[in-house]
C-alpha cells in the first residue's frame, strides 16, 4: 500500500502513486479547503430550531450533525458559498454580503 | 505440443484470446478488425470462455468500458481499426495514464480521407505517443504469438501499461496461412492469473481512479509514466525470450535479417517485411550485401539498438507505411535518423512513404529501394524523403 | 520460390471465388503444404468483379503481395472475360480455366492473345445436376486442382469430404451433392 503521507506538493515523481491513484477513502478531509473562504457564514445558535434544512445543501459537508442536532460549522472545509444562509428559514445563519 | 493449423490473422488473434480467456471484452465492429469480436463473441455464446462480452455503441464507449473494467480488476481486451481507434483517442491516453494493463487488438487500416478500408499504419502511428506499448506483426503467426505475450508485458511489475497488438489489415488479417498454435493449457500457464494489487472491486481496499492532477503534480505524473514505458523495454525482451524457450519462436525488439555483413539495409514494420525478405534473398544471390531490420516493438522505441545494428551500413532505407504530413519524415524515418545521429553514424538515409491505403508492395518494389540505396551510397542524395510505388 | 504454385481467381461477388480460394488453401494445407489464400478487398458487392489468390509451396511463404504472374488463372464467370484482362501476366507454361458452356476454340479468341493452355468447364450444368442450384465454386475448385496437379484426385476428394463435413456440419444433406459436383468436374476437365 502506498503511503499517501509521502505524496505532497514537494514530492518527486518517484514518490507518486502509480497512475496517481488514491488508495484510501475520504482523503478530501485532509485538504483544508476552508482556507479558500474570505468570508464565512455565522451560526446563531439561539435562533436555530435544528430543522436540518441547512445540512444537506452544503456542498462541502461542512455542517456536522450529532444526535439530530446541527453542530458548529466545520470551518476547515466551509468555502463560504452562502447556500446555507439561503436555506435557513429562521435567521440562524447570517453571512456578510448574502441576503435572505 | 504445437498444433499445426491454417488461420487468417483475425482468426489467429481470436483463437489466442479464446485460450487466454480474458474477463471482459467491450468492442464495436469496424473493418478489417470486425472478425475478432465476431469470432470471439461466438466463443462467448458457446460457453468456451467465461468472458463478459459488452456490445457497446461506439469505440469511444468500447475504450471507456475497457478502462472501467480494467480498473475494476478485470483482464480486458478490445479490438479496432482506423477511424475506430481515432474515436478512442481521448481514452487511449487515459488508459495509459491510469496505468491499466489492457490489450487492444489493432488491425491496421488507413485513416480517412479519402475513405479507404485497406492497410496502412496511419492509425497506430498517429497514436504512437499515447503512452501505449506498440507491438507489430509480420504474419498471422506473429499476430497470434504477440497476443499470447501481450498480458505478460502489460501486467508486468513496473510496467502496468496498455499494449497495442498490431497486424496489417487484410494482408494478414484476412489471409489464411499456416500457423502453429499452442495448447490451451500452455497458453493459460504462460499468461497466468491476473491478480492486480489494487482494483475498484477489491472489497478490502478503497481507491480512486483518475484523480485530477494540478500543475504541481502533472509533470511528475508524466515522468513516472515515462519510466513505466522505459521499464517495458526489458520486459518485452524477457517475455519474448521466455516465449522462445517454450515454443521455439523467440522475439526481441526487432528482427535482423541478413544484417551481419550488410552494407545496405531497409528498416520497416509489418507484413511488407516478409516480401522484403524475398527481395533480400534475391539480391544476396546476386552477391549484394543487403539486409533488413523489421521493427517489432515501436513503443518504447529501441533507437540505440537499431543504430547499433546499422553501424556498418553505407545507406539505409527507412520505410514508413504512413504519411506524416510534416514535409520532412515519417515516424520510422524521424526516429531512426535521430538514433543514427545520437550514435554518430552518418550513413545515407532515404525515407520512403509506401503502401498507403493498401497499395501493394512487391518484391520488385523493394529491389528498387535497394537500387536507390546503392546509388545513394555512391553519389549521395538530396531527395531523402520520397514516395515508393506512386504514379508520378 | 520455384516450387511455389501461384493461382489467381477471378469471379463476381457472391459466386464463392473467395471461398474456393480459401478451400483450396485448406485442402493443400492438409496435404502438408505451406499455403496462402487471400482475397483482394475493395468495395465489392454482389456481382462486382473480385480477385482472390492462392500460393501453395513446399517452403514457408513470406511474400505478402498480390500475384501478378500466376501459374494458373481460374475464371469463375465467363462474362468477366470482356471487362477484365484475366490472363494478364499469366505464365505461358501455365493455364487458364474458364467456367463456360463454350468450347476452347470459342473462348481462346477472348483471351487477348494468351498462348498457353486453355481449359473450359461447364460448372453451371454440373452444379445444377449435382446440387440442383448454381454454385460454381465446387466444380471450379476441382477443375483447378486437376489442371494444376497440386494434389492427386484421391487425396483431394478425401480432404474435401472432411472439409465439407466441417463446413456443412449444420446441413449435411448438401455434402453428397458437393462431392458429386467435384467428381463430375474432375471428369469433365480435359
Amino acid at each position: 500500500m502506498t503511503d499517501l503521507n509521502k505524496v505532497g506538493p514537494s514530492c518527486t515523481w518517484k514518490d507518486l502513486t502509480e497512475g496517481m491513484m488514491i488508495y484510501e477513502g475520504g482523503t478530501s478531509r485532509q485538504f483544508k479547503t476552508g482556507e479558500w473562504a474570505s468570508i464565512k457564514p455565522e451560526y446563531i445558535e439561539s435562533k436555530c430550531i435544528h430543522c436540518l434544512l441547512c445540512t444537506p445543501v452544503c456542498p462541502d459537508s461542512a455542517i456536522p450533525v450529532k444526535d439530530m442536532k446541527r453542530c458548529a460549522f466545520d470551518y476547515d472545509h466551509c468555502k463560504g458559498c452562502g447556500i446555507c444562509v439561503k436555506a435557513c428559514r429562521f435567521g440562524a445563519i447570517v453571512m456578510e454580503g448574502v441576503n435572505k | 505440443m504445437a498444433r499445426r493449423d491454417r488461420l487468417s490473422g483475425n482468426e489467429a488473434v481470436a483463437e489466442a484470446l479464446r485460450q487466454i480467456d480474458p474477463d471482459v471484452m467491450p468492442a464495436f465492429p469496424i473493418t478489417p478488425s470486425t472478425e475478432i469480436p465476431q469470432y470471439f463473441s461466438k466463443f462467448c455464446a458457446n460457453g468456451q470462455v467465461h468472458t463478459e462480452f459488452i456490445p457497446v455503441e461506439s469505440e469511444h464507449s468500447a475504450m471507456s468500458a475497457a478502462i472501467g473494467a480494467e480498473s475494476a480488476g478485470a483482464r480486458t481486451v478490445s479490438a479496432t481499426s482506423s477511424a475506430g481507434m481515432a474515436y478512442m483517442w481521448e481514452e487511449l491516453y487515459l488508459a495509459s495514464a491510469n496505468r491499466l494493463p489492457l490489450v487492444l487488438a489493432l488491425v491496421n487500416r488507413a485513416l480517412s480521407g479519402p475513405i479507404n478500408i485497406n492497410c496502412d499504419h496511419s492509425d497506430s502511428m498517429g497514436a504512437r505517443d499515447a503512452g501505449w506499448i506498440q507491438i507489430y506483426a509480420e504474419t498471422n503467426q506473429e499476430a497470434y504469438d504477440n497476443m499470447v505475450m501481450a498480458y505478460r508485458i502489460a501486467e508486468a511489475e513496473g510496467v502496468h501499461l496498455p499494449v497495442m497488438v498490431c497486424q496489417d489489415g487484410f494482408i494478414t488479417s484476412h489471409a489464411v496461412q499456416n500457423i502453429l498454435l499452442m495448447e490451451d493449457k500452455e497458453v493459460k500457464e504462460f499468461v497466468g492469473e491476473y491478480n492486480p494489487e489494487h482494483s475498484l472491486l477489491d472489497p478490502n481496499g478503497v481507491m480512486s481512479v483518475g484523480p485530477y492532477s494540478i500543475t504541481n503534480y502533472y509533470m511528475e505524473a508524466r515522468r513516472a509514466q515515462a519510466e513505466a514505458l522505459h521499464n517495458a523495454k526489458a520486459v518485452v525482451k524477457a517475455v519474448g525470450e521466455e516465449f522462445g524457450r517454450l515454443t521455439g519462436r523467440s522475439y526481441g525488439w526487432f528482427e535482423e535479417y541478413c544484417m551481419e555483413d550488410a552494407e545496405y539495409a531497409i528498416v520497416l514494420i509489418g507484413s511488407a517485411a516478409g516480401t522484403a525478405k524475398d527481395a533480400v534473398d534475391k539480391l544476396r544471390a546476386e552477391g549484394k550485401k543487403v539486409g533488413l531490420i523489421k521493427i517489432r516493438m515501436f513503443r518504447p522505441f529501441p533507437g540505440a539498438e537499431i543504430a547499433e545494428a546499422l553501424k556498418n551500413v553505407k545507406a539505409v532505407g527507412l520505410m514508413d507505411r504512413t504519411e506524416s504530413f510534416n514535409d520532412c519524415a515519417g515516424p520510422i524515418g524521424a526516429e531512426v535518423s535521430s538514433a543514427l545521429f545520437r550514435a554518430r553514424h552518418m550513413c545515407e538515409t532515404i525515407n520512403y512513404v509506401y503502401g498507403l491505403g493498401g497499395r501493394d508492395v512487391r518484391v520488385e518494389d523493394i529491389e528498387k529501394v535497394f537500387e536507390d540505396l546503392f546509388d545513394a551510397a555512391e553519389n549521395g542524395t538530396a531527395d531523402y524523403y520520397r514516395y515508393l510505388g506512386v504514379r508520378e | 520460390m520455384n516450387n511455389t504454385v501461384e493461382i489467381r481467381w477471378h469471379g463476381r461477388g457472391g459466386q464463392g471465388a473467395k471461398t474456393a480460394a480459401l478451400l483450396l488453401a485448406d485442402v493443400a494445407f492438409e496435404t502438408g503444404k505451406f499455403v496462402q489464400g487471400f482475397p483482394e478487398y475493395g468495395p465489392e458487392r454482389m456481382g462486382a468483379p473480385i480477385t482472390a489468390y492462392n500460393r501453395i509451396s513446399d517452403k514457408e511463404i513470406r511474400v505478402h503481395s498480390n500475384i501478378y504472374e500466376p501459374d494458373y488463372v481460374v475464371v469463375v464467370d465467363e462474362s468477366l472475360l470482356e471487362a477484365v484482362d484475366v490472363t494478364a501476366g499469366l505464365r505461358k507454361e501455365g493455364a487458364v480455366v474458364v467456367n463456360t458452356a463454350k468450347s476452347v476454340e470459342e473462348i481462346r479468341p477472348l483471351l487477348r492473345g494468351y498462348e498457353g493452355d486453355v481449359y473450359v468447364i461447364d460448372a453451371r450444368t454440373i452444379s445444377i445436376e449435382a446440387l440442383g442450384r448454381y454454385f460454381p465454386n465446387s466444380p471450379m475448385l476441382a477443375a483447378i486442382v486437376k489442371v494444376s496437379g497440386v494434389m492427386d484426385r484421391e487425396t483431394f476428394m478425401t480432404e474435401m469430404r472432411g472439409s465439407y463435413a466441417h463446413k456443412f456440419a449444420s446441413k449435411p444433406e448438401v455434402i453428397e451433392g458437393n462431392m458429386k459436383a467435384l467428381e463430375m468436374a474432375f471428369d469433365a476437365v480435359n
